[in-house]
Order: structure tokens, then C-alpha cells, then sequence
């Protein structure tokens, strides 16, 4: 099997994707000759073309808007947003449309479309280049919410995506691209969207997180494994729709629950996991359940320390799983 | 380039001497990039021709610039010192664009009249027309400038603030500095015109096309909008001609999209080298100036350059500062 | 007459279909009057501009993004006045949202008339959209966004018309011009006399027609469409009229305009106009006219008993269609 960056995983999915299905067209900002800014459609254009790798005006209300009118004449529209931050102009076409068209219509009209962007901190991106905007989107339902955390999970959550009938986001971590690797099988497969990922078996402490965390809880989960303290990392891989059984089931079997995420504290994804657990699994835990997420101001600052001060970091999930642990 | 202008000697001179600031502080930034000093670096080498025309016309004691990433030489000319832009560049707690929060060269600066500017493109414009309103309002005798790309000019937010101008005539200018490319993509697929300037007529506005490299001539377009602005004739779309020589910033390879030849045809249109010319013409400038004019400018780079890196980092504690003005309730 | 391919036929349909807007908008007027409809928006004065358009159209296969405005339009598209009602009155059967949406928010899969929010001016991008799998599909169908011109101040228009402009999508804008948003006139709204002069913004033909004159719209529009079929990329068209009736329901225009104002305008009401211009050419007679009215009384008639037997939607049914499949 080939080992693969997250970044060639998302690639090579398009690219098979794209291969597979030719009602499938990505477009964005600077998607075609410049592959994007990331690289991540870098050759894809001259594979397809430019009616399928379109490189679209600096216009994201224009670049979400058109891909739903597209997908409902027939297309399977990629948009790409270049960074997470810039989303924001085309709030109003994933929010108001994209996640109402379906219901609106009574079912008579859907958009299937799936909006990727890369997100996250750490790259020195200060406030308008690292955000985690994934609990907006959250909260809107008519939207499905995909976070992949691994290069394997990264193809199987993709092909889901572009598979699904209904608008997906999909968000990238900007560290993962290079510095996660991991083996991708060659042929298609789908991970279905809405089912957790018991990363890790743990006996003491569950940690659910998703995204780049995951990768994160799972070194601190090796450093505490040396201190004899047993952690379960489930990854929710989506979420939205959240996979309530799974969340569940780990709390009960651990009784202490740390969740995690780089997305701001308050109204976050953490705030909705820790809710389930407690209409659901109250009486089975034997610590109050704990959230470790980025502090609540308004976006990541640049200056190294500030940056630092506010990244989740692995020795940071290490000290609060411990602690739980201790409880 | 113009014959003459209502700009004296001193301040020709003066417009010539921020262009090669500017300059070299650009070209010093890149260095502190690839040495690893400075994480990332979005440049204005190329744009300087526009930038200080524009911010000359200007009154900076009344005065509001709403820039863009790209306009290092037009807030040096509205009088952000050269240490200052270093210390935003290097995230400095002094930085007073925002103390090291922001990336670097999205400029501000509240005692210079410099509104504080975010990534997302075209949200100033906007702002500038909010606050232009606001100056029109209070009967302040004022203008304010706020500048984009022309990539930008396609965000909605550039239509709507161009009509809200339009309707409330506030004093605004407009400039958009076309240097061609939206990150990799050239004009041509941003937009079906040749000139943002025809945009201005959907608005019912002025809408002028100047020469970038020509300083004089921008500072000409800016001067006659700005008196019209301020007798209550309201905004004026100004767009200038102009380049970008650097790839879009120090994450990006412009080679995969510019030719090589390109950007040297570009590079003949160069503003600081055309301004030398017309002043040596004019007889404004000799080797002798232009020696001691490199000399200054070194010695002011190299003194911006030490004292930000010498300058502290904001401490950890200070993330949480300044998410509301007082305690939330 | 100019050799447009409007048959006497085409127009006396043409003529019908505005005068059965015009009885279907007066019943909603009065169903709302008596308490039976909670709210109307209604198409009153611009019905030459939106029945014009649409039979200028592939009417059914092409695809029209409208907005509240657009009773006419739709009707003239093919919606039936049963199902007119059945959203009015938001019945389980609408077509349109099955009872979800407030009334005049427009949407058909079957008649390709995309499914509208409120939101002004989103569906101008959802038509660029259409478009663009059009072109890419080589379907041949063009894609037409209805909008009010106190909609083009929105950051969507302009995004949606640089994007049309750019990939030459065939598409058309076609914007109704009554000259007020809600109380707000254009004046305020806009510096410029005509919407279509934004066209030039774009690099793309902005056109003016009276939109009092429903073969002028119609012309106007079928070149725009023959043009767009052939590559050659998006129109704007800006269709002159008046509202002849508040915003909706819930407005009293009273405060904003005079009663003479109104009435100057409905010297040119469209349906006048083209009811005399039929005359003339000898297309329309009294006799036929009589025999249409009479039709028009019936169908609307049926079409709100029709609609006030029908049932309502099942509360259980508050949970569908929020995904097709989790
Ligand atoms: C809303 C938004 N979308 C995308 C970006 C990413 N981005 C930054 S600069 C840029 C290109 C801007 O081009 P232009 O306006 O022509 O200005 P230039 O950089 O050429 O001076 C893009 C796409 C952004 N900053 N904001
Ligand atoms: C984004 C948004 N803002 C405000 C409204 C409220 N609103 C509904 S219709 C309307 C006026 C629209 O005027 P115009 O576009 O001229 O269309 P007309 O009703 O005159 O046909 C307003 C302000 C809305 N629906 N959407
Ligand atoms: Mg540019
Ligand atoms: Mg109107």
C-alpha cells in the first residue's frame, strides 16, 4: 500500500474521483494553472481541463452560489475555498441555501456539493489564515460537517462527500497536509459520513477529538501510556451529524471524558458532545466531564508566543488527560 | 509624465525618497524571510509609483487610508515610520498595527489616521465608505482613501460599497491598483473587462485609468478626486495601471504562472526608475543626491531592521487582551 | 409587426396568461383580505415584463430562477393556479415547498423553475450556476434570474454577473424595474437611471425595454436567449414597470407614494395596453375576450376551492427532508 501525505491522499482522491465520475467539476481561487495555493489540485488541470478545473473570480458568495446552481442542473460541483477565513462571504449561500434547498422545496431540489477548506493554526497564519470554523457550520442542519483527522480517513470521508446528496464541507488542516502520512489503498473505498473512529483501545480516560487533534491526542495517549494511565482516543471524523452511540459507548467504558478541539471553547463542537454524554451516560461517569480547546478569543494571533498560547498542543492534551485521569 | 504639478522641488524629492524606501525595505524583509527570521512576506516592489502619488495628494492630518496588504510605500508616505513596519513584520509587541496579532503588512495605525485592515479582501472598502460617511456627516473636511486589487473589485462587498458611496456621495477615493494578477490568476479570468475603471459607471461615479509608474500623474487623479470629495461631489473610482514584481507573497512561486520574459517586460514599466529619470530630467536630481539618498534609506533600513529585532515579542499573557473594551458581563 | 415568430395565437395565450395572473393576484388580494391567507406578494403591473419572458423561453426546459414577484412568470411557465393556490395557502400538495415557505417563494423540479429563498439576490448566483453545468453539459438550456432593482444593490449581483461575464454562460438577468424596494425609491437606492448600465461593469450587453409591452420584453428576451445559445454569454435586460399594489400584504404604500403617482401609472397598466393593442390587430374579440374572462373566472375559482379542500401538511412531517439520507 502507498504511503501518502494528507495533502496527496485529498489529491489523489480528487484525481480518482474526477477520473470516475465526469459530472464532477472543482473550481476556486487559483485552483487550475496554480494548483492552489496549497497545492492540493496542483496537476489537476492539465489531467481535465479547464471546463473542469476552473480557476473562478476572487468571489466566494459567487464561487459557493454557482456550484449549487451547477449541482442542481446535473453537476457535482468541488468548490474549494482557499482558506476556511475567507468563508465567510458565502455564508449566506451555504447557509440560507445550500442547507435549506432541500428542505424548502419539500425534497423536490438538492444540492449536492462538497465544499472543502483548509483550516486551522500553527502555520503562522494569524487571525484570517488559521481559523476553525467548523462549529458555525455545525449548528445548520441541512449541512453535513466532515473533519478528517488521517490520510486513509481523508479518501474514504472525500469519495463520501462528492457521493453524498446533500452539501458537505469538508475541512483540511493546513499542518496536516505535509506532515501526516499514512497508508491509502489505490482503490476506492467510502468511509461513511457520521461514524466515529476508535483510534485507540484505552481503559482510563477517553479523549474525543477530530481533525488535527486526533493525531495530537494520540501522542499524548503514548506518553501517558509510559506513566501507566490508559487513554482512549475516539475520533468523531464528522461533526456533523455527531455518531451518538460511539460517544457513548466510550463513556461508559472509561467513565472520564476529555474533549478536544482547536476551534474556540464556548459554542463549540465540545459544548454538544458534552451535552450528549449527559443526557445520555450521566450516571455512568466517574469524573465531570473536562473540554481542552483554544481560548476564547477571537482568532489565533501571529506573534510566536501569542500563537503558542493559543494552540492545543500534545503536552497540553497530555496534562489535562492526566489530570483527569487523577480525578 | 507631467509637465508640472503644484508639488515643489522638496516634495518631488520627498515622493522619490519614500518609492526607495519602500523599496528597500521590501528587499530587506525578503532577506529576513530567507534567513528565517520573518515567516512571511507580502510585498509591494512594483506598486510604490501609485502608492506615494496617492498618499501625497493626501492631508495627513486629516485625512483616513484604509489599505491593503500591498501598500507598505503609501503608509510610509502617510507617516508610518520605517521601524514601525519592521516591528509589524517581525510581530513585535510594539508593532502598533496590532502588537504582533496580525500578519505582517496588514498595516494600521490609530494616531496616523490608518484604519486597521484584516486578510479577507474588500471589507475595507466598505469601511471606508462607513467612515467617509461618518466625516461627511460631522461636517469634518476630510477624505478617506481606501485601496484593493483589482482581483478584490470582484468580492460583493466592493459593489456594495461602491453604490452606498455613490447614493450618500460620500468622500471616498476608490484606488485599485491593477497589477494584473489575483495571486495566479491573471485579469483575463477574473474579469471580462479591460478596465476596472467602467465599473464606476454602474455607480455613477467618475471612473479614471492612470499610469502607475507615473507618480506624478497618480498623485494628479488623487488630488482633483480628493477636491472634489471634500466640496461634497462625492466618490471618485481611480484605477491605476500597475505591477507586481515579487511572486504574491513568500508562499507562492510565480513561475508556474508568469513567464520569466513577462515579468522583465513588466520590470521596464519600474515607477522608482521612471521617478529618477523625470526628476534627473528636470533637473532636480544628480548622482551626487541619489548617493546620499541610498545612504539614508540604508542606514534608516538597517536601523529599522536592528531595533525590531531587538524588540520584545508580546508576552503569552497578553493573548486574551482587547476581546471586549471591558470584562464581558 | 416585426418577424419575431409571434403567432396571433402565441399572443392571445400570451394575453391569457396575463389576465389570468392579474384574477389569480385579485383572489389573493381577497382571500388575504378575509383572513384566509396570511400574506400575499403579488406580480400586479409587471405581468407584460414576466408572461413576455417567459414565452421568449423554452418554457418548462430552460431553467428560471425567480423571486416573490414573480406570480406571472411562473404561471406563464406552467404552474397551474391549483397549484398556485396550494402554496398560498401552504397545502401538503404545493409543489412549491409543501407548505414550508411563505407564500410566492416560487420553485418547480419538474418545470425547471428553481426553488427561491428569501434572501434577495441569491438566486442570481444560483442562475450563473445553472448555467455553468449548462455550458459544461452542453444541454443547451439558458438559465433566467428575475430580480427587483433594489436587489442589484446586493454583493450577489455583482459577484453573479463578473462570474457569467467571465465564463460567457449563457444566462440572462432580467431585472424587474418598478422603481421602489419596498418603500424605498431607486433614487435612493441607486445614482444611475437604469440598472443596465451596470451592464458595462461586467463587459456584457445591458438592455432596456418597456416592460408595459410584453412582445418588446419578448423580443428583447429571445434575442438575449438565441445569443446566450449560441456561446456568446450572459444579457442584462431591465424591464421598466410599476407595482401597482403595496410590497405585500403587510405594506401600506400609502406612506411612501401618492395616490396620484399610482394611478398615472395604471394608464399604462400592461393588461390595458395589450388588451387594445390585440383589438387592434383584429386578434382579440369581444366575444373571445368575454369567453376568456369567463374561462379565467372559473379556473380561479376551482383552483381556491380546489386549494381550501386540500390538506394541510402532517406535523409529522416537520422532520423530512433535511438531508436525503444521514
Ligand atoms: C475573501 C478572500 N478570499 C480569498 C483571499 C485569498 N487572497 C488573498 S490575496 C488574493 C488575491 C488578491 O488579488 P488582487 O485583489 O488583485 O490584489 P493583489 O494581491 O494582486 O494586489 C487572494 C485570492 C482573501 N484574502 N480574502
Ligand atoms: C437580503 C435581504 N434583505 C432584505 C430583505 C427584505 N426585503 C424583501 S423585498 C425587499 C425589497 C426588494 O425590492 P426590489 O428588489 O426592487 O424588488 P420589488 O419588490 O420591487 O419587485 C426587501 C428590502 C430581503 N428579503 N432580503
Ligand atoms: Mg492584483
Ligand atoms: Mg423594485
Amino acid at each position: 500500500m502507498a504511503v501518502l501525505s494528507y495533502l496527496e491522499a485529498i489529491r489523489e482522491t480528487l484525481r480518482q474521483e474526477l477520473r470516475r465520475d465526469s459530472r464532477i467539476i472543482i473550481y476556486g481561487e487559483d485552483v487550475g494553472v496554480r494548483g492552489g495555493v496549497f497545492r492540493v489540485t496542483e496537476g489537476l488541470q492539465k489531467e481535465f481541463g479547464e471546463d473542469r478545473i476552473i480557476d473562478s473570480p476572487l468571489a466566494e458568495a459567487a464561487i459557493v452560489g454557482t456550484a449549487i446552481g451547477a449541482a442542481i442542473n446535473g453537476l457535482r460541483p468541488v468548490p474549494e475555498i482557499q482558506f476556511a477565513d475567507f468563508i465567510f462571504p458565502a455564508m449566506n449561500q451555504i447557509v440560507q441555501e445550500a442547507a435549506r434547498i432541500r428542505y424548502r422545496s419539500n425534497g423536490t431540489f438538492a444540492v449536492p456539493i462538497v465544499i472543502r477548506a483548509p483550516y486551522g493554526g500553527g502555520v503562522h497564519g494569524a487571525l484570517y489564515h488559521s481559523q476553525s470554523v467548523e462549529a458555525f457550520f455545525a449548528h445548520v442542519p441541512g449541512l453535513k460537517v466532515v473533519v478528517p483527522a488521517t490520510p486513509y480517513d481523508a479518501k474514504g470521508l472525500l469519495a463520501a462527500a462528492i457521493q453524498d446528496e446533500d452539501p458537505v464541507l469538508y475541512f483540511e488542516h493546513k499542518a496536516a497536509y505535509r506532515s501526516l502520512k499514512g497508508e491509502v489503498p489505490e482503490e476506492r473505498y467510502l468511509i461513511p459520513i457520521g461514524q466515529a473512529d476508535r483510534k485507540r483501545e484505552g481503559t482510563d480516560v477517553s479523549v474525543i477529538t477530530y481533525g488535527l487533534m486526533v493525531s495530537y491526542a494520540l501522542k499524548a495517549a503514548d506518553e501517558l501510556e509510559k506513566e501507566g494511565i490508559s487513554v482512549e482516543v475516539v475520533d468523531l471524523r464528522t461533526v456533523r451529524p455527531l455518531d451518538l452511540s460511539a460517544i457513548i459507548e466510550t463513556a461508559r467504558k472509561t467513565g472520564k471524558v476529555l474533549i478536544v478541539h482547536e476551534d474556540n471553547l464556548t459554542g463549540g463542537i465540545g459544548g454538544e458532545v458534552s451535552a450528549l454524554i449527559a443526557e445520555h451516560a450521566l450516571f455512568d461517569l466517574d469524573a465531570p466531564i473536562m473540554r481542552l480547546a483554544g481560548p476564547d478569543v477571537p482568532a489565533m494571533p501571529y506573534s510566536a508566543p501569542l500563537e503558542h498560547a493559543f494552540m492545543v498542543t500534545p503536552e497540553k492534551i497530555r496534562d489535562k488527560a492526566r489530570e483527569l485521569a487523577k480525578f | 509624465m507631467p509637465e508640472n504639478s503644484d508639488l515643489d522641488a522638496e516634495q518631488l524629492r520627498t515622493m522619490y525618497y519614500y518609492m526607495v524606501l519602500s523599496r528597500e525595505l521590501d528587499r530587506r524583509i525578503w532577506i529576513l524571510n530567507r534567513q528565517g527570521k520573518s515567516a512571511f512576506v507580502i510585498s509591494g516592489q512594483g506598486q510604490e509609483g501609485v502608492q506615494v502619488g496617492a498618499a501625497m495628494a493626501l492631508d495627513v492630518k486629516t485625512d483616513w487610508l484604509a489599505p491593503y496588504y500591498r501598500d507598505m510605500a503609501m503608509v510610509l508616505a502617510f507617516g508610518m515610520s520605517a521601524r514601525e513596519v519592521m516591528l509589524g513584520q517581525l510581530g513585535k509587541a510594539a508593532d502598533p498595527s496590532s502588537g504582533g496579532r496580525q500578519m505582517p503588512s496588514h498595516f494600521g495605525h490609530r494616531a496616523k489616521r490608518i484604519l486597521t485592515g484584516s486578510s479577507p479582501v474588500t471589507t475595507q472598502v466598505v469601511h471606508a465608505v462607513g467612515m467617509a460617511w461618518a466625516a461627511k456627516l460631522k461636517g469634518d473636511h476630510a477624505v478617506v482613501l481606501t485601496s484593493l486589487g483589482e482581483g478584490s473589485t470582484n468580492q460583493g462587498e466592493f459593489h456594495e460599497a461602491l453604490n452606498f458611496a455613490s447614493v450618500q456621495r460620500v468622500p471616498v477615493i476608490v484606488l485599485v491598483e491593477n497589477n494584473g494578477y489575483s495571486i495566479s490568476v491573471p485579469q483575463s479570468r477574473e474579469m471580462a473587462i479591460r478596465d476596472v475603471a467602467v465599473r464606476a459607471q454602474g455607480y455613477g461615479m467618475p471612473g479614471v485609468v492612470v499610469q502607475g509608474s507615473d507618480p506624478l500623474a497618480v498623485y494628479q487623479v488623487v488630488a482633483a478626486a480628493r477636491t472634489k470629495a471634500i466640496t461634497g461631489g462625492g466618490p471618485t473610482l481611480i484605477e491605476a495601471k500597475t505591477h507586481r514584481f515579487t511572486a504574491h507573497s513568500s508562499d507562492d512561486d510565480d513561475r508556474s504562472y508568469r513567464s520569466r520574459q513577462q515579468l522583465a517586460d513588466e520590470k521596464k514599466d519600474d515607477a522608482v526608475i521612471r521617478f529618477q529619470h523625470w526628476l534627473i530630467t528636470a533637473q532636480l536630481w544628480d548622482d551626487e543626491r541619489e548617493r546620499a539618498l541610498k545612504a539614508r534609506v540604508r542606514h534608516e533600513v538597517d536601523d529599522a531592521t536592528e531595533y525590531a529585532l531587538l524588540a520584545a515579542l508580546p508576552a503569552a499573557e497578553t493573548m486574551s487582551d482587547h476581546v471586549y473594551g471591558y470584562p464581558p458581563a | 409587426m416585426s418577424d419575431n415568430g409571434l403567432t396571433p395565437e402565441l399572443m392571445l395565450d400570451m394575453y391569457y396568461h396575463m389576465a389570468l395572473a392579474r384574477a389569480v393576484d385579485d383572489r389573493m388580494w381577497i382571500l388575504n383580505r378575509q383572513g384566509r391567507a396570511p400574506v400575499v406578494y403579488t406580480s400586479n403591473g409587471h405581468e407584460a415584463a414576466q408572461v413576455g419572458s417567459a414565452f421568449a423561453l423554452n418554457r418548462g426546459e430552460d431553467w428560471i430562477c425567480p423571486y416573490y414577484r414573480d406570480l406571472a412568470l411562473v404561471l406563464a411557465y406552467g404552474m397551474t393556479p391549483r397549484e398556485v393556490m396550494l402554496h398560498l395557502l401552504g397545502r401538503a400538495d404545493d409543489p412549491n415547498s409543501g407548505g414550508r415557505q411563505m407564500p410566492a417563494h416560487w420553485g418547480h423540479a419538474k418545470l425547471h423553475i428553481l426553488t427561491g429563498g428569501s434572501v434577495v439576490a441569491t438566486q442570481d448566483v444560483h442562475a450563473a450556476g445553472l448555467a455553468l453545468a449548462s455550458k459544461v453539459l452542453k444541454d443547451g438550456r439558458v438559465s433566467v434570474a428575475y430580480f427587483g432593482e433594489g436587489s442589484t444593490s446586493q454583493g450577489e449581483f455583482h459577484e453573479a454577473l463578473n462570474f457569467a461575464a467571465v465564463h460567457k454562460l449563457p444566462v440572462i438577468f432580467f431585472n424587474e424595474n418598478n422603481g421602489y424596494a419596498i418603500s424605498v425609491p431607486a433614487r435612493k437606492q441607486m445614482v444611475v437611471q437604469d440598472v443596465a448600465a451596470r451592464a458595462q461593469g461586467y463587459g456584457m450587453p445591458g438592455v432596456i425595454v418597456d416592460g408595459n409591452d410584453p412582445i418588446k420584453v419578448y423580443e428583447v428576451v429571445k434575442e438575449a436567449a438565441d445569443r446566450a445559445r449560441r456561446g456568446e454569454g450572459p444579457t442584462l435586460v431591465e424591464a421598466k414597470t410599476y407595482r401597482f399594489v403595496p410590497h405585500s400584504s403587510d405594506d401600506d404604500d400609502r406612506a411612501y407614494r401618492s395616490r396620484e403617482e399610482v394611478a398615472e401609472a395604471k394608464k399604462r397598466d400592461p393588461l390595458t395596453l395589450f388588451e387594445a393593442y390585440l383589438k387592434k390587430a383584429e386578434i382579440l374579440t369581444d366575444d373571445k375576450l368575454k369567453a376568456m374572462q369567463q374561462q379565467i373566472k372559473d379556473v380561479v375559482n376551482d383552483a381556491t376551492e380546489y386549494a381550501e379542500k386540500a390538506a394541510l401538511p402532517d406535523p409529522a412531517t416537520l422532520t423530512d427532508h433535511v438531508y436525503g439520507s444521514m
